[in-house]
């Protein structure tokens, strides 16, 4: 009992002062990443590391009666173009067909890229929502989608008359992007 | 009654307003690979890919059509004799590191190997101090 424990005293002092904030510091930062993550929410579009890089060969079947297939030989050269990843079964590849419809009036190529889909359902979704495309390939196992890296539809992707990823657009193409698409078109031409 | 089953017969048939791709799945989305052994490293591979569609599960997980063709392009590959690791490479060259569940030291990503390490010599450092200490204290006594 007389033996009781010493305290180095000294030591014990000098660590408290900061340390004892430590916990009340590590845990104010913490509430600072949980209001980060509620006021703003993480995206999950998954972006396409293939901008800048050119478009992979690929080769594919035409989709519709009344439109060639697609290959990489058919997007090189004249001006840049638009590569609309899209679907039959897509809800928001409908929602983007005014949109797509208004480009192609502007004068913009549209190549299609038509993710897993059937011939008469295609043709039914051209027949309600227009065919802005110049050509439609038939993707039937994802395979050219993954190849330039993109991960749904719709999406569309400006390739350059060299042939090189441009640009990625993710998600359907509302009034307010326009514009913007037919900026980055003219720029991707200079 | 006859009203009744009209309205139960309108819910049985109705259409599904969002409804997902009615192509069949690939040929090696849902099969096997015939030689378990080239099974297993397609299985290994597929269970370290995220799933596009539904992010947080792997592909080997998800039922989403993408992840389908993606365990088919990943056993058509392997059946060719191609390393899963090279597999995973291409992959990662399309999507980014979010793709791979299996991360690797890149030039983003060494603290996260770095700082278990730092964390573990500093505990040791601190430990050494407070044994020294005590050991003094207990010659005193």
């Amino acid at each position: 009992m007389s033996a009781a424990p010493k305290i180095p005293e000294r030591a014990a002092i000098r660590t408290s002062r900061w340390a004892l904030w430590l916990p009340l510091a590590l845990f104010a930062g913490f509430i600072v990443l949980v209001l980060i993550g509620l006021l703003r929410p993480a995206s999950h579009d998954v972006a396409s590391q293939f901008v800048g890089k050119p478009l992979p060969e690929f080769s594919l079947r035409a989709a519709a009666d009344n439109r060639p297939g697609l290959a990489r030989a058919n997007m090189i050269g004249g001006k840049p173009r638009l590569l609309n990843v899209f679907a039959s079964w897509c809800a928001p590849c409908a929602a983007e067909a005014p949109q797509l419809a208004q480009l192609a009036a502007a004068g913009v190529e549209i190549d299609g890229v038509a993710i897993r889909d059937h011939k008469p359902e295609l043709a039914a979704f051209l027949a309600r929502y227009g065919n802005p495309y110049t050509r439609i390939g038939a993707d039937d196992v994802s395979a050219v989608q993954m190849a330039i890296g993109s991960s749904g539809a719709p999406e569309t992707f400006i390739i350059d008359a060299q042939g090189v990823i441009r640009y990625q657009h993710i998600g359907e193409i509302r009034t307010e992007h326009v514009p913007m698409l037919l900026a980055r078109l003219q720029e991707a031409g200079k | 009654m006859k009203r009744l089953l009209l309205i139960l017969a309108l819910f049985v048939f109705a259409p599904p307003l969002l409804a997902d791709d009615t192509m069949p799945p690939a040929a090696y989305a849902y099969r096997q690979l015939d030689d378990p052994r080239l099974e297993a490293k397609a299985r290994g591979l597929m269970e370290t890919i995220r799933c596009l569609t539904c992010q947080s599960q792997s592909i080997a997980d998800s039922d989403a059509s993408m992840a389908g063709d993606m365990r088919n392009q990943i056993r058509e590959r392997i059946l060719r004799g191609e390393d899963p690791e090279a597999i995973r490479r291409w992959l990662v060259e399309r999507y980014g590191d979010y793709i791979s569940y299996a991360p690797q030291v890149s030039p983003a990503t060494w603290p996260l190997f770095a700082a278990p390490l730092l964390l573990l010599a500093i505990a040791a450092l601190l430990l050494r101090r407070r044994f020294a200490r005590s050991g003094q204290s207990g010659a005193v006594k």
